[in-house]
């Protein structure tokens, strides 16, 4: 049997894959922050891989996923010498959903980024599709991507306090006022004050 | 009024201005302005800012602010039961709400390792192309009407009105159709629906015929179209472009065509490619897939098996009404799937399908029981915009209108 995508990956960076799956045919790494640059690079530019379009950028919130059943999504390999396994994995995992339109193939890459280092480095200077889309996962999920060369809010406004899609984010609430955005000048103008 | 407004940036450099694909060069005459273009401009139809640094007509900088229509999807879809996310999804792209209803469907039955039955399969690729017909009609009419052109937009309103009734008859509402369930449809075609649906399908193409005779050779449209927002392949691939935007410069990359879905690899049809990645390249391109969607309905009717529409594991569609009036069975297999939903196995799952715009996919994540964990809408309009940007800044301010027409940006489908 050809090798799969995920075994390429695996064969290429070794210890930096924590686990994969390839649940309902969806191939999945799940890596190592600190490779991510790195192994995206390669998915990008590598003859075999040829990823060539990053379809989207998410992150999910495992906060309050049911104990013990996270295997099921993040499945990490036994006895990883990060000494993690799914059940210890960090709160955030940020997706990544890569496509190949020659190879007509999908893989999506996940990272795990715990509450207390919300870091992960930007993959703008690899698509140009990660602006926008690191920026909304930003916005929904409070992900800093390093690097970012304008990581805004896009979806709410600049002055919204929380990030709607963690888990404890309060279905009922009031945001503080803001004034109202202007154009540069446009306060001090006696007119429209 | 005070002369302070617009406000006025000070500056003097030399500024690039392009005029539909002819470079002009100028030495900059006075200040920079900075200016507001939307959210309530009427060429912004799904609701979006520009704030835009003028250098006389021509665009220095440009940001996009979208938003205005963030009403929480992927937070409420995590509320209730995995249907109920359904009647959300009509309002992501409201004007062609049944392929959102198809890839929410698909994506979840692709989580639950379901298989929808063949004629659920072939009447939902019917549906999904006429709502494309429907969309692409949207984005070619209120382009005209923004160019100024009142009489083809009322030739494809005219068609899209000729639709909507029949998309009423098959769901019961015009816009908010919620017709897919988990398994299966709300319910079989309506009698001779094939007859009432091609007849509104050849009214609809005469309307056609007469809105693309209108503009297609007419000299204002061209020069307001041919050359602007031009898109390299490159850029376009980059920025995750996808859809009429990717074909139009000239990629070959249609999902139905090379990641088929359902039954698109029985169905003959082109894949409608540009050579430029202009504007009129993308009109031209929507024009031609509404034929070639026309083409796949024929032929998925010709196809059309007969049978249920519903598979028949009482845990993915309800029982039907006689098994839950007269049996406990059916009456339990009812209850648990309106109160405990449907029991989606813990795991993800990507599915992607070619909207009207470009790929939708919905990103789907199950806690194992009978309500979403995390639901993710991979909008092709949101990526679309992120190059707007691109396309527009050392062109024209009047590049804009049809750049963003030919893009057919749909507020609900990118700020969810």
């Amino acid at each position: 049997m050809a090798p799969t995508l995920v075994d390429l990956v695996r064969k290429n960076f070794g210890n930096a894959v924590l686990g994969s799956h390839s649940h309902v045919g969806d191939q999945t790494v799940l890596v190592q922050r600190e490779k991510l640059l790195e192994i995206m690079a390669f998915l990008r530019d590598d003859s075999a891989m040829a990823f060539d379009v990053l379809v989207d950028v998410t992150a999910a919130d495992y906060s309050t996923y049911p104990e013990g059943e996270r295997a099921a999504v993040s499945p990490v390999d036994a006895n990883h010498p990060s000494g993690l396994t799914s059940d210890t994995l960090p709160r955030f995992e940020v997706v990544y959903h890569l496509l190949s339109m020659s190879k007509k193939q999908r893989l999506r890459v996940k990272v795990a980024v715990s509450q207390d280092d919300l870091h992960v480095p930007s993959l703008c200077g690899l698509w140009i599709a990660a602006n926008w889309g690191e920026r909304e996962t930003f916005d929904m999920l409070g992900i800093l991507f390093d690097n970012h060369p304008d990581l805004r809010r896009i979806l709410t406004y600049d002055e919204f306090v929380g990030h709607p899609l963690r888990k404890d984010f309060p279905l009922r609430g009031y945001q503080p006022l803001v004034e109202q955005p202007t154009l540069a000048g446009y306060k001090d103008n006696e007119t429209f004050r | 009024m005070s002369a302070n407004l617009p406000t006025a940036i000070p500056g003097n450099s030399a500024a690039k201005i392009s005029t539909g694909g002819h470079k002009l060069t100028a030495e900059r005459q006075g200040d920079l302005m900075v200016i507001n273009m939307g959210p309530s401009h009427p060429a912004t139809h799904g609701t979006v800012k520009f704030v835009l640094t003028l250098d006389g007509e021509m665009v220095e900088d440009l940001d996009v602010h979208i938003g205005y229509l963030h009403r929480g999807f992927e937070k409420m879809s995590e509320q209730g039961t995995w249907q109920q996310v359904l009647p959300y999804t009509d309002r992501l792209n409201y004007v062609s709400p049944l392929l959102n209803n198809v890839g929410y469907v698909l994506a979840i039955e692709k989580l639950m390792g379901v298989q929808c039955t063949p004629r659920a399969g072939w009447i939902r690729m019917i549906i999904s192309e006429v709502a494309r017909i429907v969309d692409h009609f949207t984005a070619l009419a209120a382009g005209a009407l923004e160019l100024g052109g009142f009489a083809p937009f009322l030739f494809g309103l005219e068609a899209r009105e000729t639709l909507y009734p029949l998309i009423e008859e098959l769901t019961g509402a015009r816009l908010t159709t919620s017709y897919t369930r988990i398994g299966g449809l709300k319910d079989d075609l309506p009698d001779d629906y094939e007859k009432h649906l091609m007849a509104g399908i050849d009214k609809a193409l005469w309307c056609l015929d007469k809105m693309g005779g209108l503009l297609t050779k007419n000299r204002i449209f061209y020069d307001r179209m041919i050359g602007t927002g031009p898109l390299s392949q490159e850029d376009a691939i980059s920025s995750g472009c996808t859809g009429v935007m990717l074909r139009s410069t000239g990629v070959d990359w249609d999902l139905r065509k090379h990641q088929p879905y359902l039954y698109y690899d029985q169905v003959d049809f082109d894949v409608i490619i540009g050579h430029q990645g202009d504007n009129y390249d993308r009109f031209l391109c929507r024009i031609e897939e509404i034929h070639q969607s026309v083409s796949i309905i024929k032929q998925c009717f010709a196809k059309l098996p007969a049978g249920p529409i519903n598979v028949g594991d009482w845990r993915v569609t309800l029982p039907p009404k006689h098994a839950v009036y007269n049996s406990i069975e059916g009456m339990i297999a009812h209850f648990k799937l309106v109160i405990d939903g449907h029991q989606v196995p813990a795991g993800e799952a990507y599915q992607a399908t070619e909207g009207g715009n470009g790929e939708l996919g919905f990103y789907v994540v199950s806690q194992g029981n009978g309500r979403p964990f995390r639901i993710h809408v991979r909008a092709p309009c949101f990526y679309a915009m992120g190059i707007v940007k691109k396309m527009i800044v050392g062109h024209l301010l009047s590049d804009i209108v049809p750049t963003f027409d030919a893009l057919n940006m749909i507020g609900g489908e990118v700020d969810r």
